[in-house]
This record gives C-alpha cells, sequence and structure tokens, in this order.
C-alpha cells in the first residue's frame, strides 16, 4: 500500500471517529464551516444582479435576498466541508478546517448544512420570489452533488464545469429583483463561469503537491503543468471578450468597456507570465500572482457594473 | 452522602460552547423573526402574494 493511500486512510479514520460524545464546537468553527471569503463573493456578485436589475426593490426584500443567497452560500460549503472531510484532511491548505480538526463531527457538519439550505430556501421563496428559490435550491445541488460528490474526484474538468455553481448567484440577485430572467445576468454568469477555470488552476498550480496526495484529479495532476499553463493562457484569452460583452451588446457604458478590456489584458499578461515561467520559485510566484490578480479581475468588473448600472443608472 | 454523577458529564469547555452555541442559535431564531415581522410590514397584504 502507498504511503499517499495510507494517508488517506488514516485522515478518513481520523474523521470517522470524530463526533462521539458532547460536541466542543464554538460559534467561530460553524462560521468557518460557511466558507466566510466565498460567500462574501457570493453576496458581492448576487448584489451587483440585484442592483443593475431594472425598476425598484424595496432594500428590505433585496436585504433579504442577499441574506438568503449568503446562507445558501454557507450551506453548500458546509456540506462541502462534510463530504470532503478526508480529502480536507491530507491537504495543507484545506487540513485547518473545522472537521479535520475535529473540532466539528460530520454529522454535526451535515445537519448544519442541510438546516441551513432548507432555511435559505423557504425563506427566500415565501419573502422573496419562488423562481429565485428554486434557483438558489438548484445551485446548492449543484455544488455538492454535482460538483463536490462527483466531479471534483472524477475529472479534471471538475471546476471548470463546476464553476457554473458560483457563477448563478448574479442570476438568483436578478431574479429576486425583477421575478424573471433575461440576458444582462446571463453575462454575468458566462463572465463568472470563464473566469473560474484560470482562478482555480492559478492556485492548483501552486498546491499541485496537495491535490496529488489527495488523489483529487486537478488538471496539473492528471495533465501536468504544462498543459495546465496552456489552459490558464486560453481561457483568459477568451476571458477578455466574454468580460467585455455586457458593453459590446449594449448593456453597459463606456467606462464597463474600458475596465473589462484593460482588466483582460492585464489578466492575459498575468497568464502570459504564468507560460513564460516554468520553474522554481518565479514560477510559483506568477502564479500566485495570476490568482491574486484574478480575483482583482473580478471585483473590478463587477464593482464598475454596480456603480453604472446601480447608482448611474438609477439616477438617470 | 456523596453520589457520584450519573451519564455524560460536560467538562467545563463543553459547557461554554454549549451555551455560546446556544446563545447564537436563539439570536438566529430573533433575528429571523424580525426579519418576517419587517417584511410583513413592507409587503403589506402583499406578503400572500407569492409570484414564482
Amino acid at each position: 500500500m502507498s504511503l499517499v493511500s495510507e494517508g488517506a486512510e488514516f485522515a478518513g479514520r481520523r474523521v470517522a471517529s470524530a463526533g462521539y460524545g458532547p460536541s466542543i464546537a464554538s460559534v467561530g468553527d460553524y462560521v468557518a464551516l460557511m466558507k466566510p471569503r466565498v460567500m462574501s463573493l457570493v453576496v458581492f456578485t448576487a448584489l451587483v444582479g440585484v442592483m443593475i436589475a431594472p425598476g425598484h426593490i424595496h432594500p428590505v426584500i433585496g436585504f433579504t435576498a442577499l441574506l438568503c443567497i449568503a446562507v445558501g452560500a454557507g450551506a453548500a460549503g458546509a456540506l462541502n466541508m462534510w463530504y470532503d472531510a478526508d480529502i480536507d484532511a491530507v491537504m495543507r491548505r484545506t487540513s485547518n478546517r473545522p472537521i479535520p480538526r475535529g473540532r466539528i463531527a460530520p454529522g454535526e457538519a451535515l445537519a448544519f448544512g442541510i438546516v441551513l439550505a432548507a432555511f435559505a430556501v423557504g425563506v427566500l421563496g415565501l419573502l422573496v420570489s419562488w423562481l429565485a428559490a428554486a434557483l438558489l435550491a438548484f445551485t446548492i445541488f449543484f455544488y455538492v452533488a454535482v460538483y463536490t460528490a462527483w466531479l471534483k474526484r472524477s475529472t479534471p474538468q471538475n471546476i471548470v464545469i463546476g464553476g457554473a455553481a458560483g457563477a448563478f448567484p448574479p442570476i438568483i440577485g436578478w431574479v429576486a429583483a425583477t421575478g424573471g430572467i433575461s440576458v444582462e445576468p446571463c453575462l454575468l454568469f458566462l463572465i463568472i463561469f470563464f473566469w473560474t477555470p484560470p482562478h482555480f488552476w492559478a492556485l492548483s498550480l501552486v498546491r499541485v503537491d496537495d491535490y496529488a496526495r489527495a488523489r483529487v484529479p486537478m488538471l496539473p495532476v492528471v495533465a501536468g503543468p504544462e498543459e495546465t499553463r496552456r489552459k490558464i493562457l486560453l481561457y483568459s484569452i477568451g476571458l477578455v471578450p466574454i468580460g467585455a460583452a455586457p458593453w459590446l451588446l449594449g448593456y453597459a457604458q463606456i467606462i464597463y468597456g474600458v475596465s473589462a478590456l484593460l482588466a483582460g489584458a492585464l489578466m492575459v499578461a498575468f497568464a502570459w507570465r504564468v507560460r513564460r515561467e516554468r520553474d522554481g520559485e518565479r514560477a510559483e510566484r506568477a502564479a500566485h500572482d495570476l490568482f491574486a490578480f484574478s480575483i482583482l479581475y473580478l471585483f473590478v468588473l463587477f464593482a464598475v457594473l454596480l456603480v453604472e448600472g446601480g447608482v448611474i443608472g438609477h439616477a438617470v | 452522602m456523596d453520589e457520584k454523577p450519573k451519564g455524560i458529564v460536560l467538562s467545563e469547555e463543553q459547557k461554554r460552547s454549549r451555551r455560546a452555541r446556544s446563545i447564537a442559535i436563539a439570536l438566529a431564531l430573533g433575528a429571523l423573526v424580525v426579519l418576517f415581522y419587517v417584511v410583513t410590514l413592507v409587503k403589506g397584504p402583499a406578503v400572500l402574494n407569492r409570484p414564482l
């Protein structure tokens, strides 16, 4: 038996043995279980969906929608940590999560996630819109069942297809505000969908040993760093017109168009650096820089949309 | 006579964390009640109208 599988088995036993006896989990452990940093990005993109939607939504209803989307994202995070506890335990990046650390038992995390998901979907349906609630339920299902339980451990395309889960929040926000779907939120969906692969592949280049140890078939593990670098560059080039699409199709103003093109050009430049720097610390630094810039890229695009559509648009 | 406690005896840390969790659940439920109350005020009779 290899060291890798022994490590995974040991971690699995450690996780499975946790949870007998009274819990010592703190409130902070449960907050960590909800992946607060992921939640903040989800809330921000959903906020843009709410704010750029035509018409008026009462601030209390808008707040309720965002709260439910945030809690739904937290539920998905908790269910993801419940299912992935075995591989989290053998990866350095995730070994400090509440379940591998033995702070929360897997059963507690499962119950917490299910209850949160039920409340988030139910309250969104009762107080805002059942279509938005159905989309939120589908997003949670997609993230937990399709991405976490199925794709993540079975294909290097895991984060390509699974990226759809992270791309839904602006659509849910738009639906909460308008009651229907149209082209604009679908463009926001496409931006996040095509942004996800270069973002996560840049991270996986830095953490390739971690993923290999956990036997997660991320692209650099399966196809190697060279192929990953090539695909990062291709997706980054493809992201430029998709990022600018809201302006090209007449849904956003010139400030957005210029911002999207500039940010897209920088994203390609960072991806090109990743392609060029192949060895040692410089390669790691290039991948890390692309990962960090990709977060800024998404933030800038959505922030400009928010200012243009939400503030300027509603003021006109 | 000194009787030994029966069943599971919680440690001080377990008691503290249970109390903190209980307070957090109470606050969350309280917030939910306030949320439903405020939305009912905002929507008025339309609160019963729940479009798709």
